[in-house]
């Protein structure tokens, strides 16, 4: 690897105000146009803030400028001249550094060896272990990290890996960094302290494209913010405008009304009580020893489960379906007790979990849709041990047609379809086992919107016969959305309730991250 | 099914161009040697392809064919056995190597290739200390016994012929019922009906030299093994979790499979053929040398797998393919000997057609991706 030196712009020219300009960006993949023609600028020195709701097309975006994914058409200027971003290493050498949400560090090597990790400075040969600790250590200062380069990675929390991958963005003299949702997996300490070193970086000179959910954040810290929406430039704010209602009104297309219209699925007139499908009572989830968890959910209700990431939401919801056994605790689906030790005890008590990451835990990619969706009703619909494909045929043409799959059959691989059509395969599955208790984990993440209402008006439509529906969102839109009820979830308990005149995102907010409930609206 | 008709063009690319060089692979007592040596390595085949199937691997197999080997005269002469309780023996020894690989892979999760590596090495040893590393053999008798890998009851037209028949009057009966996937079994039709045509005019028109051919004993039992795998593989719902495991463990438990029992399952499948196999090489073997019997028959099978169309990473495979691909490693390795090419690059040479094989599969695979690509959707 050839040392580069920073050179920002040619001498005798007069260096551009922009750093960096991309017009036109467009990519498609399969069934989703990701980015539609996109124009972005940022300058030297400037944090430029991309919001979107999910699949809004910023991470394509992030990806694009990365050098991880190829545009179909558009173009890119660094420092006023054209470029070509084709490789993460072409990208690196121009000085653009991706930080992932989720630091991708290797955590069986030191800070200081991830810091030069495929950059090391070698002398005949070998490595210069003292030059790799002293550019580590330097790069660690610059992000003022209080540890140094020596220490394991795997023995630093979360905030301070994060810091670790920018350390390295820096060492390589990245003067763009690319920052995809850097403090969603922070706490509020950590979160505070990534963004000093952003505002640091900036008054360097540094320029950062940074994409966040955290809708405070964007206001506390960008210059500039770009809101894309359904893979478009919805629209740019900036100075005084950059405000919290104008970006979700951008955002969203609309000026955010009320809680949807629709009425509730289990209190139609807002007082009928229906079954407890799922009640559970003093569970304790391993991730979380110390908090017995106790709720229920009925018959035809959609209740949300809020909170931040790492809250426990998952990790409830795998011990609901049987893949995680409780420390403690009782659970009855349908006034049966349940103690699953296996998904497949949980699928025989009419339970389906619609898991969060599809890919790794809900699909087998390179099959057909009908092998994808019968898989869960092999063994009920089977003769005599033998599979009986006519009747996974027909059920997965009906189930096709009803939740409107775009496939062209049902023997498509599912690898070819869209996200929102993947997704809608794993609900198939489930649907096809005739549910009493859907479980959802983040039933829409990375779907484009119009994929994203028809999943809502199917759980409406479950709901409405009779089906329990439990899911957790970090979204808020999706549970003002969706949710009957809501519970909020903070470091593994039920922090709080709300029901769903009183949801809000502040109310919800509040509770997720510890504090106290809102005095407005009664309990239930 | 194109991975299929791709290794069985490379089979018969490689016996054309060997019976073009030398007729005498053509001669009936060559296609019959043929044949009985696919069988007994198609058997061992199938089996290591369950394993590899659900994402496993299965390198003990050899020594489970030496261990077996060992077993089969040792019991039999040294021991005194009946034969039925020599049958025992042997079931359950491979039943319990199965069970053993099976709960280690999945109660302490340790990797197949470690487990099955110390397999491979184990079984050996202890072949070799029960015999003290003596050559081990049936003398003049059994002879009754050892038909069952040595006999040939019937002409390979005549074979042909009736199970052709048998199969075409069961896929009517299965089609009627209409529980199946009709374009399976209108393929399975056409193959059927095509050899029962072809054995029915080579044995009533006596064709000479090919009516000749004679069906070797372990070419049924294949056939017995390759169908009952086809069907369960392909019909059963176990059959399905095996390939569902295979492709994506976790989402296949996120969907109610016991994929510890499936995986067992696998491995107990792959001891259990590994035994019939290896009793099948004893009953041909004249001497059994503990030391040796069976080595590098895992590789073997293993390539004959993976060229027959199952990955390595799991969730892919089919029967007919890996049988197809046993019959590719003997046919080349029949062709080494009639080409007179120094027998000293017998491996050089298999490993290079593998290759060869395997690459051009990938490359197939990816310009089909590159076309799916560029078309748009």
């Amino acid at each position: 690897m050839i040392e580069r030196p920073e050179c920002p712009g040619s001498p005798g020219r007069p260096e551009s105000l922009e750093r960096l300009v991309v017009r036109g960006l467009t990519k498609r993949f399969p069934g989703v146009l990701a980015l539609d023609a996109v124009d972005v600028s940022v300058r030297r020195g400037e944090v430029l803030a991309v919001v979107g709701e999910n699949g809004a097309g910023k991470s394509t975006l992030m990806k694009v400028l990365a050098g991880i994914v190829a545009p179909d058409a558009g173009e890119i200027e660094l420092d006023g001249r054209p470029a070509r971003i084709d490789s993460t290493r072409r990208a690196l050498e121009l000085g653009i550094a991706l930080i992932h949400q989720e630091p991708n560090l290797a955590d069986n090597l030191t800070a200081a060896a991830n810091i030069r990790l495929g950059n090391e400075p070698a002398r005949l040969g070998f490595f210069d272990s003292a030059e790799i600790e002293a550019s580590a250590r330097a790069a660690l200062a610059e992000v003022g990290a209080d540890f140094g380069p020596e220490v394991l990675v795997r023995e630093l929390p979360v905030g301070r890996r994060q810091l670790v991958e920018i350390a390295k963005a820096l060492a390589r003299h990245a003067r763009i960094l690319l920052m995809d949702e850097p403090t969603s997996s922070l706490s509020g300490k950590e979160s505070e302290r990534l963004l000093e070193v952003v505002d640091e970086l900036r008054a360097r000179g540094v320029s950062i494209v940074y994409i966040s959910h955290r809708l405070a954040e964007v206001k506390r810290l960008a210059d500039r913010a770009v809101v894309l929406r359904d893979g478009r430039r919805a629209g740019e704010l900036d100075g005084e405008h950059l405000d919290r209602e104008s970006l979700v009104r951008l955002m969203v297309g609309r000026d955010l009304a009320s809680p949807s219209a629709r009425p509730s699925a289990a209190a139609p007139g807002g007082e009928r009580l229906a079954q407890p499908v799922l009640e559970v009572q003093g569970l304790v989830v391993p991730a979380s020893p110390r908090h017995a968890l106790t709720f229920e959910v009925r018959a035809g209700e959609r209740v949300g489960l809020a909170g931040l990431v790492g809250a426990g939401r998952t990790e409830l919801l795998r011990v609901l379906f049987g893949i995680d056994r409780p420390l403690a605790g009782r659970m009855r689906v349908g006034g049966a007790e349940l103690a699953p030790a296996h998904p497949r005890d949980a699928i025989r008590a009419g339970v389906g979990l619609v898991p969060e990451d599809r890919k790794r835990d809900g699909l087998f990619l390179p099959l057909g849709v009908r092998e994808n969706v019968g898989i869960a009703t092999l063994a009920r619909d089977a003769r005599a041990g033998f599979v009986d494909a006519a009747r996974e045929r027909t059920l997965t043409a009906e189930l096709v047609a009803r939740l409107c799959i775009g496939t062209p059959g049902v023997d498509q691989p599912v690898e070819q379809l869209s996200g929102g059509n993947q997704q809608k395969v794993v609900l198939a599955r489930w649907l096809a086992t005739n549910p009493r208790l859907l479980l959802l984990d983040e039933p829409t993440r990375g779907i484009d919107v119009g994929a994203r209402h028809e999943i809502y008006e199917l759980i409406d439509e479950l709901a409405r016969q009779g089906v329990a529906v439990l899911f957790a969102s970090s979204e808020m839109e999706e549970l003002l959305e969706l949710a009957d009820r809501v519970l909020v979830m903070h470091e593994g308990r039920i922090a709080g309730e709300l029901a769903r005149a009183e949801l809000d995102e502040e109310r919800v907010m509040r509770l997720a991250t510890g504090g106290d409930r809102l005095p407005v609206g009664e309990a239930r | 099914m194109k991975k299929v008709l791709g290794i069985l063009g490379l089979l018969v690319a490689i016996s054309a161009f060997t019976a073009a060089v030398n007729p005498d692979f053509l001669e009936p007592y060559n296609l019959q040697n043929l044949i009985r040596r696919t069988s007994l390595y198609g058997i061992l085949s199938i089996g290591v392809a369950f394993v590899i199937i659900t994402g496993g691997i299965d390198l003990s197999l050899g020594s489970v064919v030496g261990l077996v080997g060992v077993l089969v005269p040792w019991l039999l002469v040294e021991q005194g056995f009946g034969i039925p309780a020599m049958f025992l023996v042997v079931l359950a020894t491979c039943l319990a190597i199965g069970l053993i690989h099976g709960l280690l892979v999945t109660r302490l999760s340790m990797q197949p290739f470690i487990v099955t590596l110390c397999g491979l090495l184990f079984y050996r040893g202890v072949a070799r200390f029960l015999t003290d590393d003596q050559t081990q053999g049936f003398g003049t008798g059994y002879t009754g016994l050892r038909q069952i890998a040595k006999g040939e009851p019937c002409t390979l037209a005549f074979l042909a012929m009736v199970l052709g028949a048998a199969g075409v009057l069961l896929l009517a009966w299965v089609r009627r019922l209409g529980a199946f996937d009709p374009r399976g079994v209108r393929l399975g039709l056409g193959a059927t009906a095509l050899a029962a045509l072809s054995g029915a005019l080579v044995w009533l028109l006596d064709v000479p030299r090919l009516s000749e051919i004679r069906a070797p004993m372990p070419f049924l039992v294949l056939i017995g093994v390759a169908l009952a795998s086809g069907v369960f593989l392909n019909l059963t719902v176990w059959g399905r979790y095996l390939f569902a495991l295979g492709r994506n463990e976790e989402a296949a438990r996120y969907s109610g499979i016991d994929t510890a029992r499936m995986t067992v399952l696998a491995y107990v499948l792959c001891a259990l053929l590994a035994g019939l196999g290896g009793v099948l090489f004893a009953l041909d073997t004249p001497g059994i040398q503990p030391a040796s019997h069976g080595s590098f028959y895992e590789l073997y099978a293993i390539a004959a797998a993976v060229l027959g169309g199952c990955s390595l990473r799991g969730g892919e495979g089919s029967v007919l393919g890996v049988v197809i691909g046993a019959a590719v490693m003997r046919v080349l390795y029949n062709s080494i000997n009639l080409l007179s090419i120094p027998t000293q690059l017998e491996f050089a040479i298999i490993g290079i057609v593998i290759l060869l094989g395997v690459v051009a599969d990938e490359v197939v695979q990816r310009v089909v991706a590159a076309r799916r690509e560029r078309r748009p959707t």
